[in-house]
Parts: structure tokens; C-alpha cells; sequence
């Protein structure tokens, strides 16, 4: 680069007008801010309790903290979003998502509406409350950076194929948490199927073109989202589209709701985590 | 714990050739550790039959790199482990290799049993049980590691079927009395085991028993 009087970013006021003036651009991965002035607020959702509105193209990720209560809706915007998924106690980040227990304990694999997403004391980080999408995963993971890279040849946060992996490391260490800390994730939006052998049969998406799911915290929550292509996706380039997460101010499951006593397994995780909030004195 | 070779249980098992670096009975319900050096051979030994035996395993060079069963089973595009089945990292890196197995297959869904999630499972009086999780956070806090280190394990002789509307479960086993389980290391590993004490499903056959746990050198090693 060649220094040149008539450059307009030569001198530190003309660099602060050249940054200044690129604010209001759109981009097609971005998050809005605030989060009430988001353009496609879902009807019958009060756009003041909006607290999170961001998209993330593939490759990409974000994360945030969210009061218990909040709704968390991953909308796969084009039809062929992966969001990988996973949930700590943002009070104690130690207490994390335990995919074992979460498909052991309501004994069924495939997620769906209903679906309690465990930690690994016996109480529920989330609550699977609405699904349009209906193919998503708990078996298969993130996908390693060593297949990412022997696929493309690179899994490289900074190149152009990252693996998700590598991009849970960076979403987990704006949080101070490291690799010790990234346990097995889900996917949503691209499902997988077990057969009477074991072997596993990717299915991909199922929804479409605005397939949402929805995830109601029931604990404050640390949410870590990737958006990167399934490990059993085979397809040869990087095929994965943008991805739309929004966040909303509600209620967590009380007792009386059908969800609170619809299986033994998730009324006394329901309890084990109202017990909990009681004795910290959390509402 | 104390841990012996008295009895004849011992005698069971289908082991490699070689020198035995160690050859142990581990109780019933007790966890058990030991750094398996690169090339060495670990076998499991079913001494009662139809005896889960959880299983974790780490780099023992860094133990924050460490068995991933989602990586596991993504790259051998099924569930349960075999002859041939590569325990790897999350990073994608092979830990062990399963080199023999009598029984035919094992579980990596199903997870460990702990306190916590048994009162989900079977009510609140089972709260105060023994339980898997319990054994790996003793034996891992041996070796520096704590809560933060414990991921989905394998679950060698479980029996975790799933059904075709995804329905799961831990049903009565496959395995039987002397049936083994061989791994060889790929790296020097650091391998902890909960001999799992759960005795509310058939995982254990409903009556925890011990196992036999055989580390052989490397071949040419003496």
C-alpha cells in the first residue's frame, strides 16, 4: 500500500469518517441491535421481549447468555442451516448439557417437541417446545477438525471451511471456557437414523425453507451456536446455509402445564431444577 | 479398593501373548485407572457375565484431549463398537483401537449412571446409590482431572438397543461369563473404568460383579 495525500483514511480524521460512514451496512450474517428493532419478530411475539436477533451464515457462530424463561428459536432460514447446539448453567458453567442423559433418560434418540435437554445433575437446561423441522441430532456431534481438514483440506477457524469444532472453541472462550469444557453437542435441522444393525443413516433436512425450533430455558443459560455442516452431510463443498437465532423474555415450565407432567423422567427433572432454583433463591 | 489375582476368576478371559504389565480384578462397583503406553494391549474380562463396564479414555500426554463417542461413531457411521472400532478424539485423533472382541458389540449412547440422573430414572430413593459417576470423579481426581473432564463414555457389554421410532433403552445383555474385549493403545492413554454398580436396570444383570482388567506389552516388549 502506498501512502497518498489523496487517500481519504491517511490522516486520523479521515480514517474515523471512512470507519463512521460504514456503519448501517446489511450484511447477511449480523446480529440487530437492539434485539426489539429486528424486522422478522414472529407473530404473536411481543417484539419489546426480544432479546436476541442475529443471523450467522455458514461457518460461523455466536453465543449469549439468556434468562431462564426465554425462548430460543433457531429458524433455518434457507433450508439447509446445522445448528450446533450446546447448553451450560450460565451461573455455574460446570453443569453443561449431557447428550447421554438426554436421550437415556426420556428413552428416545431422536429429538423432538417435548424433548427435556439434560445436564448432568438430573435438572433441565432447556425444553424442546416447538419443531417444524423435525430432523435433528443428538449421536453424530460437531464433526472433528481432522475429518473437516481431510474433506477440504482445511478446518481452520480463519479459512474458509472451518470445522465446527474449532468454532465451539472460540464461542466457548468468549466465555473463559476451554476444551475441557466442550462435552458432545446436537444438531439441528439435519437428522440421522439409527438401524436395526446400528448403523447410521444421515437423512439431512426435513423442514425446509423456514423450519424453526424452539428451545425454552429453564435455566439461566449460556447458549454456544454453531453453524457448520453435519458430520455425515457427504457432500463435497461446504453446503450449509444461514441460520436465524432469536431470543425472547417468557416463562419456564411451571406445574399445571401439560409438558411439566407429560413423563415421569421430566416432572422429577423439572423438579430436581425448581428445587435447585429455590434453595439459591432464584424465581 | 483393594484389588487382587486370588481366586480362580482370573483364569477366565481370551488374552493375548505376551508379558502381562498388569493383571487385576477390579470389585464389583469399584473404578479402576492405569496409563496404557502406545502399542500396549488392555483387555476387559466379563468374569460374572453381563457386567457393564464404563470406560473413558485421554491422551495421557494432555487428558484435554480425549474419547469423543460422537466423533467415534460419526466415522464408523454406527453405534456400536467391535473389532475395528477406533476410539477417537474430539479432535479426531486415534486413542485406541478395539483389536479383539468375543462379544460383538457395545455401547457408546447410553452414557454413565449417576446419582443425579438416577432420581430422573427410577425416584428420589434411589439417590443416595453408588453410582458411575461417582467412581470416575475418585479415579480421575488421581490423575488432576474433575467434573469437567467427564464426557459420554463407552459402555463396553451394555446392551442399548434402538428401536426404529428411536424408543432406547438398557435391556438385558448379550454378553456372558469370560467374554473379553482387547484394545490396543495408539497413544499413551490414560483409562479410567467405573466396574458400574447400577442395580436398577439389567445393565449389570441386576447383580454387580467383578471384572478382569489385563495389560499385555507390546509385542517384542518383555
Amino acid at each position: 500500500m502506498t501512502l497518498s495525500s489523496t487517500s481519504h483514511t491517511a490522516t486520523t480524521t479521515g480514517a474515523r469518517d471512512h470507519a463512521r460512514a460504514q456503519a448501517g451496512t446489511i450484511a447477511e450474517s449480523m446480529p440487530v441491535l437492539p434485539a426489539t428493532s429486528y424486522q422478522r419478530v414472529p407473530p404473536g411475539v411481543d417484539e419489546e421481549t426480544m432479546t436476541w436477533a442475529e443471523t450467522i451464515a455458514a461457518g460461523g457462530y455466536s453465543s449469549k447468555v439468556v434468562a431462564r424463561g426465554s425462548t430460543l428459536r433457531l429458524t433455518d432460514l434457507h433450508g439447509d442451516a446445522c445448528a450446533h447446539v450446546l447448553l451450560y448453567n450460565a451461573d455455574q458453567p460446570w453443569e453443561r448439557l449431557n447428550v447421554a442423559d438426554t436421550v437415556k433418560v426420556p428413552w428416545q434418540a431422536y429429538l423432538g417437541p417435548g424433548h427435556p435437554m439434560l445436564s448432568d445433575q438430573g435438572r433441565v437446561l432447556a425444553t424442546i417446545v416447538a419443531d417444524t423441522a423435525g430432523s435433528h441430532d443428538a449421536l453424530c456431534g460437531c464433526g472433528t477438525p481432522a475429518a473437516r481438514a481431510r474433506r477440504h483440506g482445511d478446518g481452520s477457524p480463519h479459512g474458509l471451511t472451518p470445522a465446527a469444532r474449532a468454532l465451539f472453541l472460540l464461542a466457548a472462550a468468549k466465555h473463559d471456557l476451554g476444551p475441557r469444557d466442550l462435552g458432545p453437542s446436537v444438531s439441528f435441522f439435519k437428522g440421522v437414523h439409527v438401524e436395526d444393525d446400528g448403523r447410521l443413516r444421515f437423512i439431512g433436512a426435513a423442514g425446509g425453507p423456514g423450519a424453526y425450533v424452539e428451545l425454552r430455558a429453564e435455566l439461566p443459560l449460556t447458549v454456544l451456536v454453531v453453524n457448520a455442516p453435519h458430520p455425515l452431510d457427504q457432500r463435497s463443498d461446504y453446503s450449509c446455509s444461514t441460520l436465524e437465532v432469536l431470543a425472547w423474555r417468557g416463562e419456564a415450565t411451571r406445574p399445571g402445564e401439560l409438558l411439566w407432567s407429560s413423563t415421569p423422567e421430566l416432572e422429577r427433572a423439572l423438579l430436581n431444577t425448581a428445587d435447585y432454583l429455590t434453595a439459591r433463591g432464584i424465581e | 479398593m483393594s484389588i487382587s489375582t486370588i481366586g480362580t476368576a482370573p483364569l477366565l478371559g481370551t488374552l493375548p501373548d505376551g508379558y502381562r504389565v498388569r493383571d487385576e480384578v477390579v470389585p464389583a462397583r469399584a473404578p479402576w485407572s492405569a496409563v496404557v503406553l502406545a502399542d500396549q494391549l488392555l483387555s476387559i474380562v466379563d468374569l460374572g457375565g453381563n457386567q457393564a463396564v464404563d470406560f473413558l479414555v485421554y491422551s495421557a500426554q494432555d487428558p484435554s484431549e480425549r474419547y469423543c463417542a460422537q466423533a467415534t461413531i460419526a466415522a464408523q457411521r454406527s453405534l456400536f463398537l467391535t473389532t475395528g472400532s477406533v476410539l477417537l478424539s474430539a479432535e479426531g485423533n486415534p486413542l485406541m483401537t478395539v483389536v479383539a472382541d468375543d462379544c460383538g458389540r457395545h455401547d457408546t449412547i447410553g452414557g454413565a449412571c449417576s446419582k443425579e440422573s438416577n432420581t430422573l430414572r427410577y425416584g428420589y430413593h434411589t439417590r443416595h446409590q453408588h453410582a458411575c459417576v461417582e467412581n470416575f470423579l475418585a479415579e480421575g481426581a488421581r490423575w488432576g482431572l474433575g467434573k469437567r473432564d467427564l464426557v459420554s463414555n463407552v459402555n463396553w457389554y451394555m446392551n442399548v438397543p434402538v428401536d426404529e421410532d428411536g424408543t432406547l433403552g438398557i435391556v438385558d445383555g448379550i454378553s456372558r461369563r469370560g467374554l473379553t474385549v482387547t484394545l490396543r493403545a495408539d497413544r499413551d492413554a490414560l483409562v479410567l473404568i467405573s466396574n458400574c454398580p447400577q442395580i436398577n436396570n439389567p445393565c449389570n444383570g441386576f447383580d454387580p460383579t467383578p471384572i478382569r482388567v489385563v495389560i499385555t506389552a507390546a509385542p517384542g516388549d518383555t
